[in-house]
């Protein structure tokens, strides 16, 4: 650790992980997106916290940490729940029913878009094509692309979720 | 290091696998993958173990996404005929599938390659795709792999690399259709010292997914590209932007140059020569405005995703200031075999403005979906009707859009236009990266201007004033026709505000935000007026 690093937060070992990434690129402040992406890999989420982490050892002002965060769609500032159902809303789903996908969850689960279900068991996401547009409407659930999905089936999956 | 060599360790390789009489070539892309892939080529190479003569090898993407997960199985001789392909394959038709080899194709999984959608296309970008390995360097080299590269740091200058890009004719395949040779001069012509050369892989286009296919399908064609480009314009660094929304990809191309660098194609003294050049990559954030390229540079320097005033453009001052060579992934994918072989072999593809081949990614409602690469000057109808297979279930056809959220739609009476740049450009809509997605008679073209709207809106990064502000009014206007709630006033303030967002925006996001709104107001300004009349009734 160099002496004007800030100490981790806690004894968390994910801290290391991403201490590592802003070690690697020399604590430059170029290095902000590559590390709130590992603190995000490491978390699930970027909380306060680790942002204050993140500024102070790259020497950048909370604000433009923040302003970053939250320009890029991909960096969460909520936890997630513990599945996440991500929504293709591409032009080749759009054109295949994705729409008819996001109601449907909307209908049996009642959760909008970046939002989670209250047990958080279920988070459901959107995303902006995920390149599987030979399989539309496709559905990206904890990872796994699922492909030519329709409500009935993919609400039944849902359900079956732990 | 010379060409020769290059040719003697293809040689080599090819050689070391001479016992081996045929590939089982497994689609491992990303889209068959999600199609169950990876157990299929579980299952193949279980049942394989122990025939010597036969090797079952993961390959990128075969073309036909929509009937994965694909496996192929070629003979490897020099002469050999054309693999048989297998479509929609399961882990339970492997014993079958090994069994074939040699004898009669296994008919009820079987795809004839005779079809235009596979006897139609001329691939030079693709032309590795779902051949070799792309984790492999080796196979990567046995095809003719960096024998460009070597042949461009010990037999040419910079200038003659130039020279022979430029007579290729090559414009830009991330969509502006700029010229490529330009391009490097101009970074080439600003005085020594550092520059950067960047490969734009921020497929942000929906429906678009040429660019990840090539990356996972064939990351080393990139990597040398990238190389020869660097050489050409005096770069010793360089970086890949990509989508984090592409893992594999990611995953493929960190591979590539991990393996380059061993190899000594990446990092000091390339090939042994006084070349220097080594590449990093960056990931995106999920921001689709990123894909503009002072934008893109903002977000490699760890700053939001925000475009600037051009001049000074890129090539004068572009990432920290220094000169800045940016393309997208396609363009560094055509530079091997331009070099190769020869800028006067690529003019001679294509039309006379737009030279060389494009990879479209197909899909809506088309029959096979999927990537495929044409000349320049193929028409739209044969694309949609002939290679795509027309539209299933006995609709008709309605549009096709092109270009994305930057395009336009065009309607059936244009089908007959042929692809290139320009014509695509005066009819209204783009070449864009290469998405195409048709639209049947379901389709409400009212509803499509809507979506691209929506999309622009929230991808308006929100520096300037027209695109923040006019995205949303436009999104609001179309959102009240849609619902047949508009009035003849609202169009016309539409119609308005796409001639003002056109001209004052800064960058191409918002530029070109109207355009899905003025092209589908050019062709089928019927179905705004009968909702405007709903609304009046």
């Amino acid at each position: 650790m160099l002496p004007n690093k800030p100490p981790l937060p806690s004894a968390d070992k994910r801290w290391k992980l991403v201490n590592a990434t802003m070690r690697r690129n020399g604590y430059a402040g170029q290095a902000l997106i590559e590390t709130l992406h590992s603190v995000q890999d490491a978390f699930g989420f970027l909380d306060e916290t680790s942002l204050r982490f993140v500024a102070e050892s790259l020497d950048l002002p909370p604000s433009k940490v923040f302003g970053v965060a939250t320009f890029y769609h991909l960096f969460a500032l909520k936890p997630k729940g513990r599945h996440a159902c991500v929504v293709c809303t591409g032009t080749a789903c759009y054109i295949k029913g994705a729409g008819g996908l996001v109601e449907g969850i909307e209908e049996r689960f009642g959760v909008h878009p970046g939002e989670t279900t209250p047990d958080d068991r279920l988070s459901v996401l959107t995303a902006r094509c995920v390149g599987a547009c030979g399989l539309a409407p496709a559905v990206v659930l904890d990872g796994d692309v699922l492909g030519r999905q329709t409500v009935e089936e993919l609400a039944n999956r849902l359900s079956g979720l732990e | 290091m010379h060409v020769e060599d290059m040719i003697e360790r293809a040689e080599a390789i090819r050689a070391e696998r001479a016992g081996i009489k045929h590939e089982v070539r497994v689609c491992m892309a990303a889209s068959c993958q999600s199609s169950g892939a990876a157990a299929v080529l579980d299952a193949l190479s279980q049942h394989c173990s122990g025939a010597g003569t036969c090797q079952v090898k993961s390959v990128g993407c075969m073309g036909l996404c929509s009937a994965g997960p694909l496996v192929a199985v070629a003979e490897t001789a020099e002469d050999a005929p054309e693999p048989v392909l297998y479509r929609d394959v399961k882990p339970a038709d492997a014993a079958d599938i090994l069994a074939s080899i040699g004898g009669q194709p296994v008919t009820r999984r079987h795809c004839p390659t005779d079809q235009p959608f596979f006897a139609r296309q001329r691939k030079i970008v693709l032309a590795n795709s779902g051949i070799i390995d792309p984790d492999s360097f080796s196979g990567y080299v046995a095809v003719g792999g960096y024998v460009a590269l070597v042949q461009a740091l010990t037999e040419m200058t910079p200038a003659e690399v130039l020279n022979e890009v430029t007579a290729s004719g090559l414009r830009g395949r991330g969509g502006g259709g700029y010229p490529t040779g330009l391009k490097w001069s101009t970074v080439a012509k600003m005085p020594r010292g550092q520059k950067f050369v960047i490969c734009n892989a921020d497929e942000g286009d929906p429906g678009a997914f040429m660019d990840r296919a090539v990356l996972e399908s064939d990351p080393h064609r990139i990597l040398e590209g990238m190389a020869i480009a660097a050489y050409a314009i005096g770069a010793d660094k360089g970086y890949v932007y990509v989508r984090a929304e592409y893992p594999l990809a990611v995953e493929r191309i960190q591979t590539a140059i991990r393996k380059a660098r061993r190899a000594g194609f990446l990092g000091h003294h390339i090939a042994e020569t006084e070349f220097s050049f080594d590449i990093e990559i960056r990931l995106g954030a999920g921001a689709f405005v990123c894909g503009e390229e002072t934008a893109l540079m903002a977000s490699i320097e760890g700053q939001r995703g925000q475009p600037r005033p051009r001049p000074p453009y890129p090539a004068q001052a572009g990432l920290w200031g220094y000169p800045t060579l940016i393309n997208n992934v396609e363009t560094f994918a055509n530079i091997a075999p331009i070099l190769r072989e020869g800028g006067a072999w690529f003019a001679s593809i294509g039309t006379d403005k737009s030279k060389g081949t494009k990879v479209f990614a197909l899909a809506g409602t088309i029959r096979n979906t999927g990537l495929i690469e044409v000349p320049m000057g193929t028409t739209l109808r044969d694309i949609i009707e002939v290679i795509g297979g027309g539209i299933p279930g006995g609709k008709a056809f309605k549009a096709v859009q092109t270009g994305g959220p930057s395009g336009g739609c065009l309607p059936a009476d244009k089908l007959d236009i042929p692809v290139d740049y320009d014509s695509l450009r005066d009819l209204g809509t783009i070449m864009g990266s290469g998405g195409m997605i048709v639209m049947d008679e379901d389709s409400s073209m009212v509803d499509v201007a809507r979506y691209f709207m929506e999309f622009c809106m929230t991808e308006s990064c929100g520096k300037c004033v027209p695109c923040r502000a006019g995205t949303l009014q436009m999104h609001e206007l179309l959102d009240r026709i849609a619902k047949a709630q508009g009035t003849r006033r609202d169009l016309a303030l539409l119609e308005d505000l796409c001639d003002v967002v056109q001209a004052t925006s800064l960058c191409g996001l918002g530029q070109t935000a109207p355009n899905p709104v003025l092209s589908t107001l050019r062709y089928f300004r019927n179905e705004y007026e009968e909702r405007l009349m709903a609304a009046e009734a």
